[in-house]
């Protein structure tokens, strides 16, 4: 189950989102079913858990292991599709909080003072995968586990310091390397020369600054990929 | 750059650009990685990190939030990558216009993944009703053809953009008239807006997130000066 995990997302898609991921995940464990795989119950069980599931991909294991206790205790699957709804609310905003927009972004601006710093490619790439999937897997061994051990009641884990304040200390870290890679990575990029570094930093807060205005009207990459087909074109015009 | 040039650099494309999404989501698709990969492949890592850096800053303005559309980083960074190291050293254009590719494929594969989705979605019609059966065979089939897919989707995005744009990033480089020094403050500037803009949006609402970054400043500027 653990390694099928990380395959959860192989049939993501606009319908069932990745509920069938988690009947994927799930199928090991719902042979130990009465009749294994050629049994009523394991085909009911394993249609019932590849319908429609939206959750973080990472925390998703929190439902894959609190489902698979469930369905191998023989609760009414009424109340197992009852449960199912509920937690995938939960376990989307709370995973989306903590990986996509803390933990990520973190390990990200990690290995980008990395490189400020000087480090070779390898150390970079390693810094950045090492300390990334050490949080990814952590959480995905956690997610299971606790769902396999608490079953039904597993609502009461999500409550958990990390999961609540984790996208708060993350943020302040990230926002302490960010001050620090950042600028560090532009100086390495830019070489020598301190006139030019202070250019770059004064345009770039000017910058910030307007696209901090725009909010969520705009996205910083498209408005990048604009800027940059016009510069390209200028410099090859020109 | 033949195809079979390509080919190596297409396979590793589809490798990472199964890692966004599908299997297993560990990151070696995010542009610093794939861009030192595709660059070490090219017999040149650095110059592969380095624009894996640029593009990582800007790949921090799309995170891969629920079932929200954004662009594909994997491939993108592999074909980036790829196209810079490939360049002569100290050449003005090659970062600008390597960079723009890598944009360019970053969408065009943001594009292919929502074509992906929806084929599986609409295979997952077809055999919907062995799915309320609870067929195993069924299942396995829907979730290994669209792993498969997507590996598939990986390497021709990689494949022809490297085709496309390998080829006229070279042209570009040879008729580019602005200097070396403006070319890259032009897209460091562009990357630190992104990644400044992305931060701020993303952690704006944390309390009290303005002086941990600016403690980062302090300790940056501690360094410069050491």
């Amino acid at each position: 189950m653990g390694v099928r995990l990380l395959a959860l997302q192989g049939s993501w898609n606009y319908e069932t989102l990745n509920g069938t991921g988690v009947g994927f995940a799930m199928e090991p464990a719902l042979r130990l079913l009465p009749g294994g795989i050629k049994g009523e119950q394991y085909r009911a069980a394993l249609a019932r858990e590849s319908r429609y599931f939206n959750a973080h991909p990472y925390l998703a294991s929190v439902a894959v292991g609190a489902l698979t206790r469930a369905e191998l205790d023989g609760v009414d699957p009424t109340r197992i599709e009852r449960f199912r709804t509920a937690l995938a609310g939960p376990l989307g905003s709370v995973g989306d909080r903590l990986v996509w927009a803390s933990w990520l972004p973190f390990c990200s601006l990690v290995a980008i003072g990395v490189f400020g710093a000087g480090g070779s490619p390898l150390l970079v790439v390693g810094t950045f995968l090492l300390l990334y999937n050490v949080g990814h897997v952590l959480l995905r061994a956690w997610g299971l586990r606790i769902g396999l051990a608490r079953g039904l009641n597993v609502a009461s884990a999500l409550g958990t310091p990390v999961l609540r304040q984790g996208p708060l200390y993350i943020g302040r870290a990230a926002a302490l390397v960010a001050g620090f890679a950042l600028p560090l990575a532009l100086q390495r990029i830019v070489g020598p020369g301190r006139v030019i570094l202070g250019g770059i930093v004064a345009t770039a807060v000017v910058g910030i600054f307007l696209l901090g205005r725009l909010r969520e009207r705009a996205e910083g990459w498209r408005i990048a990929l604009g800027v940059l087909a016009v510069f390209v074109l200028y410099s090859v015009l020109t | 750059m033949s195809f079979l040039e390509a080919l190596p650099i297409a396979m590793l494309g589809a490798l990472l650009g199964l890692d966004v999404v599908s299997f297993p989501q560990a990151m070696i698709s995010r542009p610093i990685v794939a861009s030192t990969a595709a660059g070490s492949f090219i017999g040149n890592p650095p110059a592969g990190l380095l624009i894996g850096v640029v593009l990582e800053m800007i790949a921090l303005d799309t995170l891969p939030f629920g079932a929200s559309r954004y662009p594909e980083w994997g491939s993108a960074g592999v074909v980036g990558g790829a196209i810079f190291a490939s360049q002569p050293e100290s050449m003005a254009g090659a970062l600008p216009a390597a960079l723009l590719a890598a944009l360019l494929t970053a969408s065009i594969s943001g594009w292919s993944m929502v074509v992906l989705r929806r084929a599986i979605a609409s295979r997952l019609e077809r055999t919907r009703d062995a799915l309320e059966d609870g067929s195993r065979n069924a299942l396995f089939s829907l979730h290994l053809t669209g792993m498969t897919l997507d590996l598939l989707r990986g390497f021709l995005v990689t494949i022809v953009a490297m085709v496309i744009f390998a080829p006229l990033v070279k042209a570009i480089v040879a008729v580019w008239g602005t200097d070396s020094a403006t070319s890259n403050a032009v897209v460091i500037v562009i990357a630190a807006v992104v990644a400044g803009g992305a931060l701020w949006k993303v952690f704006h609402s944390v309390q009290r997130v303005l002086w941990f970054f600016f403690a980062g400043i302090v300790v940056w500027a501690l360094w410069v000066i050491k």
